[in-house]
């Protein structure tokens, strides 16, 4: 069975508690994120993703503290991002636990930075994060501090770019479906996918199983990340840390892949 | 007590980390005269070959290691780059490897997966082993593992392909001679399939050593 990672993906603010936005704006606090990435674990995800969405507007460097306390009973992959703009930052992460650092806006700064992180730890170790947001006229731009700050390039330009600078992954975030729960922008993604041959992670929007379906088999996306989904409950938007079983995405989502019997990696 | 060498190439707190919930001593250093003293030892590492290579040669490493793994013969785990080094070379780069087994490291051949499939080979995979031996004692499901890498092992003989994994194409993803083992996944990043392999590995005492008749 053809598989893909599915990555919930945690936000932390500067407080160093776990939170959920919309549109990269209003936020809800969720909770303690060591309890919830021990649940996870419990849970068995593929992989984590946890973002300091307030370090780079603050021009703070990672906790280190706070990392390492989340990630010590963390026994799956995790990301972090969020304030990182020195290899010795990266060096520290990762010692901690950490199997990959997400580069956002340091790398437009420093354009050498990403370089000399796969230089040091290799490119599977450094995922390019692009935040995307859509003007009025449907024009793509990419977005760093948070959304607070407009970089005026394509999503695709910057997704090439970082590509040649060495990253392993990029990790496409739609702002406009943050915290929506109306699926992928597909569009935004698929334009990414088709122009790299690195893994492309799909963020921004998920709400059901079937949008993991169509970032896959439509937007070529090999892997799926979400927020919303894995922190509330569906129905009533309460706070319930929840991850599906491996049976239900055997069942819903893998099996109803492109079937690709060269591959029988998620 | 097992050591995690530390060579200031990537994640050891984590393996760390799991022998602990495991209820295993283990302790990280990079020191030679503690790495002499080691009963188990674990290579970890991620990241560039030569960059390895050259982080255990200028710890003054190469020695003791050589000499835990080839004279004391005591079991010795590497995972990821850490396996990599085992071998002799590395299409990544110059640097000669460890050579304790003779295998060497190549690079995904980009012609031979189809356009879907991505370099590096990154996420959970199935990964068939060698039946009976005792790093995969006690699996009665397909063990899956987390993998990530652009490089992948390939043995002289195939009775050092300890596991393997199919990305595109069958990989070996772990090699196995007598004492020395690596794995291409991350064990302590693999959940409780993970776990076991950590488990297996500090319970192991290699019933036989090399040059003496089964």
């Amino acid at each position: 069975m053809k598989r893909m990672r599915v990555i919930p993906t945690l936000l932390l603010d500067r407080n160093g508690g776990l939170v959920k936005s919309v549109r990269f704006g209003k936020r809800t606090y969720i909770g303690d994120p060591i309890n919830a990435v021990r649940i996870f674990n419990e849970k068995e995800v593929d992989e984590l993703i946890l973002l300091d969405i307030d370090a780079t507007v603050d021009s703070k460097g990672p906790n280190y503290a706070v990392i390492e306390d989340i990630v010590s009973e963390a026994f799956m992959p995790v990301a972090f991002g969020g304030g990182i703009c020195s290899v010795e930052q990266m060096a520290t992460i990762l010692r901690s636990g950490v199997e990959k650092v997400v580069l956002n806006a340091a790398p437009h700064g420093n354009p050498s930075l990403i370089g000399e992180a796969v230089a040091r730890f290799g490119s599977q170790s450094v995922v390019g994060g692009i935040d995307v947001k859509k003007s009025l006229f449907g024009k793509y731009s990419v977005f760093t501090h948070s959304g607070k700050r407009n970089l005026g390039k394509s999503p695709t330009e910057i997704a090439m770019q970082f590509e040649r600078s060495g990253v392993g992954e990029l990790m496409v975030y739609s702002i406009d479906r943050d915290g929506t729960r109306v699926g992928y922008d597909i569009p935004l993604l698929q334009g990414v996918a088709s122009g790299v041959g690195v893994p492309v992670i799909a963020c921004g929007g998920a709400g059901t199983l079937d949008d993991f379906i169509e970032a896959h088999e439509v937007a070529g996306c090999s892997a799926v990340a979400a927020g919303s989904m894995f922190v509330y409950q569906s129905s009533t938007q309460g706070v319930l840390i929840n991850y599906p079983t491996r049976d239900q995405l055997d069942d819903h989502v893998f099996s109803r892949l492109q079937c690709n019997l060269e591959s029988r990696t998620l | 007590m097992i050591t995690i060498i530390d060579y200031g190439t990537g994640n050891i707190r984590a393996i760390e980390n799991m022998l602990r919930v495991l209820g295993h001593e283990s302790r990280i250093s990079g020191v030679p005269e503690e790495v002499a003293s080691a009963s188990k030892i674990i290579l970890p590492g991620v990241g560039h070959f030569d960059y390895g290579m050259r982080q255990l040669r200028s710890s003054g490493l190469i020695d003791v290691l050589d000499e835990a793994a080839t004279s004391r013969q005591i079991p010795v785990l590497g995972i990821c780059l850490g396996a990599q080094l085992l071998t002799r070379r590395s299409d990544e780069g110059t640097e000669p490897g460890l050579g304790w087994v003779s295998a060497e490291t190549r690079r995904f051949d980009r012609s031979r997966l189809a356009d879907s499939l991505r370099i590096p080979h990154m996420g959970w995979a199935d990964t068939g082993y060698q039946a009976g031996h005792p790093l995969f004692d006690g699996f009665n499901e397909t063990p899956r593992f987390y993998y990530v890498h652009s490089y992948h092992m390939v043995c002289d003989d195939p009775v050092n392909e300890l596991c393997h994994a199919v990305h595109g194409y069958r990989f070996v993803s772990g090699i196995a001679k007598d004492n020395i083992l690596g794995v291409q996944f991350h064990p302590e990043k693999s959940h409780r399939f993970g776990k076991r392999i950590l488990d297996n590995f500090a319970k192991w005492i290699p019933s036989r050593r090399v040059g003496e008749q089964a």
